[in-house]
């Protein structure tokens, strides 16, 4: 039976248009859509599809207040198992790794999932600290997993091309496009997912090492400038002696 | 107290991200008043190494080690934490690739450091305050995160700060550490790496396309124009999920984000997700037969205009160009 572990996070819809409050402090929540990570999902379809038919179980574990509930119960729909969620804010990814390491050595697992960053503050840190903290191999961007046995292969994003390796279980790995399809809930996940086991814990005290001060968004950029379709020549006029980007 | 700078090899060469990130540790160590010390694993040619001196590398530290030849993460962490231990740096830097992701977490927690990953800026030190702006929102907006602990973690988002000339000694040493058997679990078994292809993350031409092209066969006009510019291949997501194009080429949101010189979007519409990705560029050029797609908006130039008319006639005209410069 193998045993996997799935961390999740609760992020704003692709869709969002991001503004801030508070003198650009705070990310603006208001109206906003919270979803699971579309990379989280990504490993967990590829955890259920490891575990299919009985070959073992898939817990999601999420750290965040009561409000990423529902996110979690997607997760239980989705397919997980069962869940746990470690009740604080998530601070910085130190004290989120931290927390679910913490979680881990009480309660090993034969595999470690995440996606391969969040949407919202695109650290791709979590795989990494919890292989840290956990003395385990960690591979941060994977677009394939198979497993076999005790041994799992894993294709790692390299720039222009790809890595293959193999690592002797457990270890934690990042999940990337590739890896698998998302998966829908249909309605019997949705119904057993109410009654799934969501296990809320404390978390434990630890000193973080990083804040966000402030926000912004992109400077806007100025009026387009069309070129005639006939004549491209002129763009690339424009684009060696106005942009010199040629 | 010193920096000290991950120089990251691809088969045995050093890339433009790398003397993106030597440049960027060398206006660190300036700000601090201090030194910048490189580290180079896996087997790289000697002048190589010295040729770090011209980014303002004081000093090189080269470990060549048969079992780190190629990359293995859990080493590589190890080496480059113990580096920073034995050489005293405070402030450690990498290049933000796919291997710079893997190994800035692990030496964070080495180190018991704030990791401040995805930066577009120099750090600023402020009243005893060090902040680095960083991307959020996958490119959607940026955040000034704060480090607060005494050891700092910075990975480099590529292209996003020049190569800078310097004069520094750029003097080689061997550097060896013990490395401990646990380190080498995950064995290498295949890398494909092509060679006559453009890396997307690192390039500083981008040709995209979208579903405007049509289907897979016609990226033959794609591949030519980037190939003529020099640059590397992209596209949409709907063109990915089809299967027309690999996933490695998806850029947006929940694909990768590249902040090239000049992106060139050929038949994308221009999708919230889409423009997450591609906001970092500095020059956007939108090619599209639908004057209203919103990727005008966001675009410095843009022709409205057929894709099957107006990319032989733009591939031409570079052909053109190439032929005067």
């Amino acid at each position: 039976m193998m045993k996997i572990l799935v961390c999740i996070s609760n992020v704003p819809d692709t869709t969002t248009k991001i503004t801030f409050t508070d003198n650009n402090t705070q990310f603006n929540t208001n109206g906003v859509q919270f979803i699971l990570n579309p990379w989280d999902e990504i490993a967990l379809a590829r955890a259920i599809e490891l575990t299919d038919g009985g070959k073992g179980t898939v817990t999601v574990i999420n750290v965040g207040e009561t409000s990423t509930d529902a996110t979690i119960r997607k997760a239980l729909a989705i397919g997980a198992t069962d869940a746990v969620r470690i009740n604080a804010k998530p601070h910085d990814a130190w004290y989120v790794a931290y927390q679910i390491a913490e979680y881990v050595k009480a309660n090993p697992f034969d595999l470690i999932l995440t996606g391969k960053e969040s949407i919202d503050y695109n650290g791709s840190k979590i795989a990494g600290m919890l292989g840290e903290l956990l003395d385990l191999p960690s591979v941060s961007i994977i677009k394939k997993l198979d497993v076999d046995g005790t041994t799992g292969t894993v294709e790692r994003e390299i720039e222009g091309g790809k890595e293959v390796l193999t690592i002797p279980l457990p270890f934690v790995a990042g999940t990337a496009e590739g890896v698998a399809e998302p998966k829908i809930p249909n309605m019997r996940g949705i119904m057993s997912a109410r009654t799934k086991p969501l296990n809320v814990v404390e978390a434990v005290d630890v000193k973080t090492f990083s804040e966000v001060i402030s926000y912004e968004t992109p400077a806007p950029r100025g009026q387009v400038t069309l070129v005639d379709a006939g004549d491209p020549a002129q763009l690339l006029e424009l684009l060696h002696t106005q942009a010199r980007v040629i | 107290m010193s920096v000290l700078i991950y120089a990251e090899n691809a088969a045995g060469k050093f890339k433009k991200s790398t003397f993106e990130a030597v440049s960027y540790a060398k206006a660190i160590a300036d700000q601090a008043g201090t030194n910048l010390i490189a580290i180079s694993i896996g087997n790289v040619a000697a002048d190589d190494l010295a040729a770090l001196g011209k980014y303002g590398a004081e000093k090189v530290l080269n470990v060549s080690n048969d079992k780190l030849k190629n990359f293995v993460n859990q080493a590589y962490a190890s080496v480059i934490a113990e580096a920073a231990k034995a050489k005293g740096a405070d402030i450690v830097v990498l290049s933000n690739s796919f291997s710079g992701r893997g190994l800035a977490p692990r030496i964070g927690v080495k180190l018991h450091a704030g990791v401040a990953d995805g930066a577009v800026a120099l750090p600023v030190l402020d009243g005893g305050k060090f902040t680095v702006k960083k991307t959020a929102f996958s490119g959607k907006a940026f955040a000034t995160v704060e480090l607060t602990s005494a050891n700092k973690v910075i990975a480099l988002t590529p292209n996003s700060y020049k190569v800078v000339e310097s004069s520094a000694a750029g003097q080689v040493e061997d550097f060896t550490v013990e490395t401990k058997e646990s380190d080498f679990k995950a064995m290498i078994k295949d890398i494909v790496r092509s060679t006559d292809k453009v890396s997307l993350p690192d390039a500083e031409i981008v040709v995209s396309a979208g579903r405007g092209l049509k289907g897979p066969e016609n990226w033959g006009m794609v591949e030519e124009l980037a190939g003529l510019l020099g640059a590397a291949t992209a596209c949409s997501k709907p063109v990915s999920d089809a299967g027309w194009r690999p996933h490695s080429e998806h850029v947006g949101q929940t694909g990768i984000a590249v902040s090239p010189n000049l992106y060139i979007a050929i038949g994308i519409s221009g999708a919230i997700q889409h423009l997450a990705g591609v906001s970092s560029s500095k020059v956007i050029v939108v090619i599209n037969k639908d004057a209203e797609a919103p990727f005008f908006k966001v675009a410095d130039y843009g022709i409205v205009g057929d894709a099957f008319e107006v990319l032989p006639k733009l591939i031409d005209a570079v052909k053109a160009y190439k032929a005067s410069a």
